[in-house]
């Protein structure tokens, strides 16, 4: 069944300088035990879907002119305020990048973890105290009896990180959105708290929406793919088949820039240009001042998202030609 | 934290010699005679005054007379006003008393009302609301306290008649409550203008968007998440603020004629009663460090990132 899926999401906002239009029509959909993973560059709108999803966007200055957010079916976007605080973080939780701004720094993270007992189900203190231990415990931190009344600036980084996973977990939500969840810590541990959280994500069978720079990492725990270019998403596919043959050149041109083994040594290839200014996207395909394969149409003419094949979809005009290089 | 409150206890010793002394010292070198002052504008026979000079020791070398105020309050004696006979300590037992009221008065009024304006205004940075809040606090900064003083009284004492222009009767709590608003007044727009601030940035953190993120009730995100971390620097300016409002007491009470310290430091400033000004200020120093220290333990316990050893 599918747990939660995204129609035509368009977000803005309205800044001094005008109208940042920051998600454009953005479509994708996970089942249960599925993870999605939405790749692009900086400002790409991965993380204001994701916002938006929560329902943690900041109105003012966003707004949500149009789309739909279905979860278990049921629009989110026209719930009341009160439905959908209670779907936060009991059906829905978010992990973000940077766990030391993320958890308050004057409350202990058992106050923080046990929170979510005493508001979502009404346990008392203590309670909620002995269950915030077995969650430290879950997340493999070591000697979470003591360290349950510690503060955040007192635990190493990827501790906090899975601290801040415990917090998402503590409720067995039905879908969890990370964020980037790996990004802020050193490399050794990276790969530590990624498998944490798929471990967990197949035990609880919830779905997962990871936000990620990381191909490498993708490759590993997704099933399928969105990549998404200034607030669209150009391409969407099942993990295999879009690492073997990409159906957009934006896609071709992210996955060209992955360093390889068998390529080590050679210069690695970059994406020529830069992301467009969100208030002055191009028209046309957003892309094509960056592509190696525009044409005339491209320039004039907005591609839509074309069904490539099963489960599979391109916004290139020229998405053949693509796939069949 | 046993230690830390140990040691700073342990510093108000040296501050304590050194205010008393400085103070001493200024006495000292102003102008004029307590002794001489008792004749008024009758002349004297300098030999009478050379007597009591020697009888109440103002002869001796300022060091000496230094020495024997410190002992002396040591052994609990503030020493004696020249011209009343009154021991010091009953006029300040008296004085400090109102003061410290009409102080404490205007501190709670400045902490509740300023953190509550400030929250709100917070709240709503750059709505309508949080304009006028902001343009009454920079109102209240930019005019000097007597002038608001003498505008209240003109106001509710002269026009609306709800008030007395003057305090009749200093130990009566309600009627420091004018005069507790416009000492607070100052304080009250810093105080405001903090919170504001300090609110309008947390709420942009990335903690608060996580409280919301986990579903917690608005109330809870302002009221456990918020305002804890909103209070630090408040609670910062709050620790150095007592100082000024104590300072700003003084004036205060001459407006509206409480019988504070304010008076009677006033009063024996023209009488060059040393004694009775060293003793006041001295007080009001120790008051001073001790407010701040108690700020300070309070710093700790809002703010577990600080550690005090
Ligand atoms: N609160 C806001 N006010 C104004 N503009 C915003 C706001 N939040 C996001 N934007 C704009 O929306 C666009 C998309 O931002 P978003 O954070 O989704 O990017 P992203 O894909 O997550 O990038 P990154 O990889 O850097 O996290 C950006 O141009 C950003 O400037
Ligand atoms: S539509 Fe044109 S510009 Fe856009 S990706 Fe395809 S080829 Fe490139
Ligand atoms: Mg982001």
């Amino acid at each position: 069944m599918t747990l939660l899926e995204v129609r035509d999401l368009h977000v803005d906002f309205h800044t001094r300088d005008g109208i940042v239009k920051a998600v454009n029509g953005v479509n994708y959909s996970v089942d249960a035990g599925e993870t999605l993973a939405v790749l692009g560059e900086s400002g790409s709108g991965k993380s204001v879907t994701a916002q938006a999803i929560m329902g943690i966007l900041d109105m003012p200055p966003g707004r949500i002119p149009k789309g739909e957010i279905l979860f278990q079916g049921e629009d989110m976007l026209t719930m009341s305020k009160e439905q959908r605080r209670k779907l936060r973080g009991a059906k829905i939780a978010m992990i973000f990048q940077d766990a030391l701004s993320s958890l308050n720094p004057v409350l202990s993270v058992g106050y923080q973890l046990g929170e979510m007992f005493r508001v979502h189900q009404g346990l008392s203190r203590k309670e909620a105290r002995a269950k915030s231990i077995e969650l430290m415990d879950r997340v493999n931190i070591p000697a979470a009896k003591d360290r349950v009344r510690d503060y955040p600036h007192q635990f190493s980084g990827g501790m906090r990180q899975r601290i801040m996973i415990a917090m998402a977990l503590a409720l067995e939500p039905d879908l969890i959105i990370a964020d980037e969840p790996t990004t802020a810590l050193d490399v050794t541990v990276q790969a530590q708290v990624m498998e944490l959280l798929a471990d967990l994500q197949r035990e609880f069978n919830m779905g997962l929406i990871l936000i990620t720079h990381d191909l490498g990492v993708v490759a590993d725990v997704a099933d399928k793919i969105a990549v998404m270019y200034a607030g669209r998403i150009v391409e969407t596919a099942p993990v295999k088949e879009l690492y073997k043959a990409p159906a957009h050149p934006y896609t071709r041109g992210l996955l060209d820039s992955i360093p390889r083994l068998d390529q080590k040594g050679r210069e690695l290839y970059a994406i020529q240009g830069l992301p467009p200014n969100m208030s002055r996207v191009p028209e046309g395909c957003a892309f094509h001042p960056r592509c190696p394969a525009a044409q005339d149409i491209c320039r004039s003419e907005l591609p839509p998202l074309a069904e490539v094949g099963a489960g599979r979809g391109s916004a290139c005009h020229f998405w053949k030609e693509t796939l069949g290089d | 934290m046993g230690r830390y409150v140990a040691r700073r206890l342990l510093q108000m010793i040296p501050v304590f010699i050194g205010s008393t002394l400085l103070i001493f010292c200024m006495m000292y070198v102003l102008p004029g005679d307590p002794v001489r002052a008792l004749w008024g504008e009758q002349s004297a026979d300098p030999a009478q005054i050379a007597a009591l000079k020697h009888q109440l020791g103002l002869d001796l070398p300022l060091w000496h007379q230094y020495w024997n105020y410190l002992t002396g309050l040591f052994q609990g004696d503030f020493g004696t006003q020249i011209a009343s006979q009154r021991p010091v300590a009953d006029v300040i037992a008296q004085a400090f008393p109102v003061t410290l009221r009409l102080t404490i008065f205007a501190f709670v009024f400045t902490v509740v009302a300023g953190v509550l304006l400030g929250l709100i205004a917070g709240l709503r940075a750059d709505k309508a609301l949080d304009r006028v809040v902001l343009f009454f606090t920079l109102l209240l900064i930019s005019v000097p306290s007597f002038v608001l003083g003498f505008l209240f009284q003109y106001l509710f004492a002269f026009k609306l008649g709800w008030v007395t222009p003057t305090v009749q009767d200093s130990e009566a709590w309600g009627q420091l409550l004018l005069p507790a608003i416009v000492l607070a007044g100052l304080s009250l727009a810093y105080v405001t203008r903090l919170t504001r601030t300090s609110v309008a940035e947390n709420l942009r953190a990335d903690y608060i968007r996580t409280a919301v993120a986990k579903g917690l009730p608005h109330r809870r995100v302002v009221g456990v998440h918020l305002l804890r971390n909103s209070l630090i620097p408040v609670v910062t300016f709050l620790g150095t603020d007592v100082g000024s409002l104590m300072a700003g007491a003084v004036v205060t009470e001459g407006i509206f004629n409480v019988q504070g310290i304010g008076n009677a430091i006033f009063e024996a400033l023209n009488r060059r009663e040393g004694s009775t000004v060293v003793g006041i200020v001295t007080l009001i120093v120790i008051v001073y460090l001790v407010a701040s220290l108690i700020v300070d333990l309070l710093y700790a316990v809002l703010d577990p990132r600080i550690r005090y050893a």
